[in-house]
C-alpha cells in the first residue's frame, strides 16, 4: 500500500471540542490491511493532584507553536519506529472533571512499534509541546507544575538511542 | 525590533503577554532576557528563574542560541501538557 493511503488517515489536531475515540480508531483501522497493530493513549482530567481536590483545568497554549513542536515529535516517531498512522488531539480551554484532554493513536504491521510510539510522542509531547495547565480546586486556582518524573521519562528514550 | 511573547504564569506575574524590543541584532536569547530586564528591573525575579524555557521563532531553544531582527522570542514556564 503506498504512503499516501496512510497520509490522508494522519490527524493533527489542537481544539476546544472533545473528541470520539471510537472514530479515532476506526480512522486508523479503514482501509488498511497492512497494519495488524493500533494502540492508543487517552488522558483524562483527574480529580486530584499535588494533593488537593481538583474541580477542572484550563489548558493555556502557544498557538503559533504548538502544532510546529507536536508535528516534530510525530516526524521522530516515524523516523525511529516502522509505523503508519498517527492520529493526535489535544485539546486546549476549560475542561472539567473525566473530560479527555489528550489522544495519540498509532498503527503499525507489528505491536512493538506501535506500543512503543505512542508512549515515545506521549512522553514527549508532555516535556516538549507549549501546553499548560492550571487547576481549579476549591482551595482556589493554580499552574500545575512540571515533574521530574515526565524529565525521567524522556531521559529513558534518549538513553535508548 | 524583537517581538517578546510571555506565556502561562509567567505572562500572569509580568503581567504582560508582549513587548517589542529594539536591541543590536544578532544577539544571544540570554542579551534578549537581560535587556527585558534592564527596562523592566521589577520583573528580574521572574525572568531570572532558571527553570525557564524558551523558543526562538516558535522552535525551543537554549540561552546561547542567536537572535536575529524580527524574530519571535518566546518566554514560558516548563511546559505540562498531555
Amino acid at each position: 500500500m503506498p504512503d499516501t493511503a496512510h497520509q490522508e488517515y494522519d490527524l493533527l489536531s489542537v481544539q476546544n471540542e472533545d473528541f470520539d475515540v471510537a472514530y479515532e480508531y476506526a480512522q486508523l483501522r479503514e482501509n488498511n490491511s497492512q497494519d495488524g497493530a493500533i494502540v492508543f493513549f487517552s488522558g483524562l482530567v483527574r480529580d486530584f493532584n499535588q494533593g488537593n481536590d481538583v474541580t477542572g483545568l484550563f489548558l493555556e497554549h502557544y498557538p503559533a507553536m504548538t502544532e510546529k513542536a507536536l508535528e516534530k515529535i510525530i516526524v521522530q516517531a516515524k523516523e525511529r519506529w516502522p509505523i503508519n498512522r498517527v492520529r493526535l488531539i489535544h485539546r486546549v480551554g476549560q475542561l472539567y472533571l473525566s473530560d479527555q484532554i489528550v489522544f495519540v493513536g498509532v498503527s503499525s504491521s507489528h505491536r512493538e512499534a506501535a506500543f512503543e510510539a505512542c508512549h515515545f510522542i506521549m512522553d514527549y509531547l508532555k516535556k516538549q509541546a507549549p501546553f499548560w495547565k492550571k487547576e481549579t480546586t476549591k482551595k482556589g486556582d493554580w499552574w500545575v507544575e512540571s515533574l521530574e518524573k515526565d524529565q525521567k521519562a524522556l531521559d529513558k528514550w534518549q538513553k535508548d538511542e | 525590533m524583537i517581538n517578546i511573547v510571555f506565556f502561562a504564569q509567567l505572562r500572569e506575574q509580568l503581567k504582560c503577554d508582549q513587548l517589542k524590543l529594539d536591541i543590536p541584532t544578532p544577539c544571544k536569547v540570554s542579551d534578549v532576557q537581560q535587556a527585558i530586564v534592564n527596562e523592566n528591573p521589577q520583573w528580574a525575579q521572574y525572568l531570572t528563574d532558571r527553570a525557564l524555557m524558551c523558543a526562538v521563532n516558535q522552535d525551543m531553544v537554549q540561552s546561547d542560541t542567536m537572535v536575529n531582527a524580527g524574530s519571535e522570542v518566546a518566554f514560558f514556564p516548563p511546559v505540562t501538557g498531555g
